[in-house]
């Protein structure tokens, strides 16, 4: 009978293997509200580009577009080759106070050369330019790259089209769910699942290095806190104390994770090594101390507590110390998350009973809540500061969405007939 | 094989795209680096499956006339207190960890879905705490015990209405091969 079981189980891990290889439904992405005045761009079909089997423009355009901070002004088929400066005058006649131009050389190799630069119509000026070589696969991370460097040049800040987002996806059955921790490009493409599992995975958090991530997986029947290494799939335990181990968060140095382990009593803050040595305790309080984020000086560190009867943000020396109050209007404030300069902290408030996503702003203390949506979760920065990429719900199913510091540009992103949650915005590429 | 296959297939893509001199590039312009150009996420990924515990019981424990079979503690709203009616299924587990003291026990707390999911989790192990701290006022020794929480990841019901919150408000105890 065990043999005859084990055999089953087999069968079954076979079977989910094949399932894994082919079922990785892409993220879909909607844009549900714009900026306000957006910066009007042509982005003409860059020379000779039907020489590549998958063109780049597309993706440029796609990317920036999805920004809500640009509109893209139609320049037809005529040819702006990247050798030869536009006719700015004409284009500026057209409404675009910049131009994208490039050209597409095959090289003899099987590869490409792909050029391009950037005018300001309106200064009739140069805003500068790339050359960059690519296999005929890469024409999206290309793509991502170029579109990178418009909208540096256009808003003076960096792009997050090359990042990474992580994200959890829950599907099948309500009895035999199965949970995927996926890695996505920013723009949902090339999803792919780095782990997949019976039981559920939650609070993924990547490493500053780009390469790693810590999660808590419940694969033993319990939550314990992994770091896995996405390329070779290499897994390590980092806590797997007596009780629970959660909510893991690394220090800006990648040395270091803050976790939550009741090894103690009740939920509490410790620091350890990312091999999981030296745990030390961060603070001791009498009530839940738990979602630790570092401040990106490392200085500080955000977290969750209900030690005043609610549960409210507090902060706390990384090196330990008292805790200072951050939050003081509502209820409920959870989910610290700091920008990546530092200036501002996102986190979900219960607003008359919907949770939403909220941003303070730091120096003076001011919280605007930035959605009108009831069951916001999980907030993550992009590495710009930009955009908010969260969890929450559509019909009763799980969904991605992001909404801008301002709160002007909105976008959807889901999966069919799947739940999303769970999502992590990975850090600038370098 | 797969796991093989992934880093080489990556490598050799990293190896086919560099990026040459740049041109007419000004003073802080962008940089372009190599590892940020392979074919995307995706090409970077290996796929692991998570192994399942296994779970087997000993006859009374799943027996349905047991109550020893009976293993839910269900907590009242915003409480992490054992309610009088669940007191004499406490004791009958108190009294079998004292008669079996090579018995292990997990004790599973949960928390219904509002709210923040890490915070659940600490919701669910201030259940799982109470009723292992129940047990052991009542004799089971502490290292019999593990109390940990699944927060609002493993629930019972899955409609979001009151009673259905309310089932997945709970402690769950499981025995030695049942975790």
């Amino acid at each position: 009978m065990r043999k005859l079981l084990s055999a089953y189980r087999l069968l079954i891990a076979v079977a989910l293997t094949v399932v894994s290889a082919v079922a990785h439904a892409q993220l879909s992405i909607e844009i549900t509200g714009a900026g306000a005045s957006r910066f009007p761009v042509a982005i003409p079909v860059f020379e000779n580009e039907g020489s590549l089997p998958r063109g780049v423009t597309d993706v440029v355009r796609a990317d920036l577009e999805r920004s809500g901070l640009f509109s893209l002004v139609d320049m037809g088929l005529a040819a702006f080759p990247v050798t030869a400066v536009p006719d700015m005058a004409s284009i500026r006649g057209r409404g675009a106070d910049a131009v994208l131009t490039g050209s597409v050389f095959q090289q003899g190799d099987g590869r490409y050369e792909v050029r391009f630069r950037l005018f300001d119509t309106q200064k009739q000026t140069e805003l500068g330019g790339l050359s960059m070589r690519m296999a005929p696969a890469q024409n999206r991370a290309i793509g991502h790259k170029i579109a990178d460097f418009v909208y540096e040049k256009l808003t003076g800040q960096p792009g997050y089209f090359s990042t990474r987002i992580a994200y959890v996806v829950k599907s099948g059955p309500t009895a035999t769910p199965r949970y995927e921790l996926q890695i996505a490009d920013a723009d949902g493409m090339n999803a792919a699942a780095a782990l997949a599992s019976r039981e559920p995975i939650i609070s993924p958090a990547w490493a500053p290095d780009g390469q790693r991530l810590a999660y808590v997986s419940f694969e033993a029947k319990k939550p314990v806190v992994y770091v896995h290494t996405l390329a070779t799939g290499q897994r390590q335990v980092v806590a797997n104390f007596k009780g629970s181990n959660s909510a893991p968060a690394w220090a800006p140095d990648g040395q270091r994770l803050a976790v939550v382990l009741t090894k103690d009593g009740q939920s509490q803050l410790y620091v350890l090594n990312a091999d999981g040595s030296g745990v030390r305790r961060l603070a001791t309080s009498p009530g839940i101390d738990t979602e630790p984020a570092w401040s990106p000086d490392g200085e500080w560190i955000y977290f969750t507590s209900d030690r005043g009867g609610s549960p409210q943000i507090y902060r706390t020396s990384s090196s330990g110390g008292s805790a200072q109050r951050v939050s003081f209007e509502g209820s409920y404030n959870v989910t610290p998350r700091p920008s990546a300069d530092g200036t501002s902290l996102a986190f979900i408030t219960r607003n008359n009973g919907r949770f939403q996503v909220a941003i303070m702003d730091l120096a003076t203390r001011q919280t605007t809540i930035l959605t009108d949506s009831a069951r916001d979760e999980s907030p993550s920065f992009a590495p710009n500061g930009r955009m908010i990429l969260y969890a929450t719900d559509s019909g009763g199913r799980g969904v991605l969405a992001a909404v801008s510091s301002d709160g002007r540009v909105k976008q959807r992103l889901s999966v069919q007939a799947a739940d999303v949650r769970e999502p992590s915005w990975g850090p600038q590429s370098r | 094989m797969k796991k093989v296959l992934v880093p080489v297939l990556l490598s050799t893509l990293l190896a086919a795209c560099s990026s040459t001199g740049t041109f007419d590039q000004p003073a802080g312009g962008a940089a372009v680096d190599e590892r940020s150009q392979g074919a995307g996420a995706g090409a970077g990924v290996a796929t692991v499956t998570a192994p399942s515990a296994a779970g087997s019981g000993i006859a009374a424990l799943t027996d349905p006339k047991n109550i020893l079979s009976k293993r839910s503690v269900m907590f009242d709203f915003d409480s992490y207190v054992i309610n009088d009616e669940f007191r004499p299924l406490v004791e009958a587990h108190a009294k079998f960890l004292v008669q079996n003291p090579t018995m292990k026990m997990l004790i599973q707390g949960n928390a219904d879905e509002r709210g923040s999911r890490e915070y659940n989790l600490a919701l669910g192990q201030k259940r799982a705490d109470a009723v292992r701290k129940a047990l052991t006022l009542l004799g089971a020794k502490e290292s019999q015990i593990e109390s940990v929480s699944l927060g609002e990841e493993k629930p019972r019901c899955t409609e979001a209405t009151e009673a259905c919150f309310a089932q997945n408000r709970r402690g769950d105890m499981l025995y030695s091969g049942e975790f």
